[in-house]
């Protein structure tokens, strides 16, 4: 049992001291360190791609966590961030991707798919009801 | 038109299941290079030899390669030796001694020969990134015009030049 508890502080102070190594980077505000947050959570890494900025420990990982802190802290924009990595990496960068022509079809294609089932639905209800009532005349 | 229709989910089906064969095998870490048919980017870095900075305008005017190299990069030693082969064939190649220790460098060179016409240091990884590097070794054809014209992540074999060669023209 003792030990049993032992573990569980254990467990709970190694979580402490992660959560504190992340708290070293100082921020000129709330909202910057909210904005930071988000940017490395929507960033790509572009060395293990399936994991965000936030998540990944690859050396390029932290550097341009570090690049998006620095820039934070020159008061750059959401927007002149995103561009500076899309510069240098590609849109492929970008979790959330841009809205634009080349990506139409990734924003707006299960929506057209949905009104065209809808359509179809409707269609076929349609078609089977005019049946119905000529089997009943 | 109605059997027509009955044919449609078929159909897309087959455009599908096309498609997706298509990117069988393919690899799938590749990732096309944001700067291609760009500008090098700015250039201000420390040469390893002179310990002058050096900037875009003492690059090489003919096409040449650029590497991204490191002594903490296994692959990068199993790349040497074939960068040592085509220095001496004559191609110029650039070398970004990316994230790492001046002295480990200098050791490097002398041990295993330098087949750079110009060592940089970029200590901080800066550069790297500017020119969207993800790690060592990564090569980069440029133009005599200065424009990056292909990047290749990985460790450069005469497979490799093969494709390199055809924008050297």
């Amino acid at each position: 049992m003792r030990s049993v508890v032992l573990f569980f502080f254990i467990v709970l102070f190694s979580t402490n001291s992660f959560s504190e190594a992340e708290a070293i980077l100082k921020f000129k505000s709330a909202v910057d360190e909210t904005r930071y947050n988000a940017l490395i959570a929507e960033l790509r890494c572009p060395k293990c791609q399936n994991q965000n900025l936030a998540d990944s420990n690859a050396g390029i990982a932290i550097d341009l966590r570090n690049q998006v802190y620095s820039m934070i802290n020159q008061e750059l924009s959401d927007k002149e961030i995103v561009d500076y990595m899309v510069a240098r990496y590609g849109e492929f960068v970008l979790y959330k991707p841009a809205n634009n022509a080349g990506t139409f079809l990734l924003w707006y294609g299960p929506l057209i798919l949905l009104v065209i089932g809808l359509c179809a639905f409707i269609l076929v209800i349609r078609s089977n009801r005019k049946s119905d009532r000529k089997g009943n005349e | 038109m109605r059997k027509w229709l009955v044919f449609l989910p078929l159909f897309v089906f087959v455009v599908l299941a096309g498609v997706f064969f298509m990117q069988l095998g393919k690899d799938t870490q590749y990732m096309p290079s944001a700067l291609i048919n760009k500008p090098v980017p700015n250039v201000s870095l420390i040469n390893l030899e002179t310990n002058q900075i050096v900037n875009n305008d003492d690059l090489p005017k003919e096409p040449y390669l650029i590497n991204f190299w490191g002594t903490w990069c296994p692959a990068c030693s199993i790349e040497h030796d074939y960068l040592m082969d085509l220095s001496e064939q004559g191609v110029p190649i650039v070398g970004i001694d990316y994230k790492d220790e001046t002295q480990a460098a200098i050791k490097w060179l002398e041990e295993r020969g330098n087949p750079y016409s110009h060592v940089l240091l970029d200590e901080l990884g800066n550069f790297g990134v500017d020119m969207g590097v993800t790690g060592a070794p990564e090569t980069f054809v440029v133009s005599s015009a200065g424009d990056v014209v292909y990047r290749h992540q990985g460790v450069v074999d005469s497979a490799v030049w093969k494709t390199m060669q055809e924008y050297f023209k």
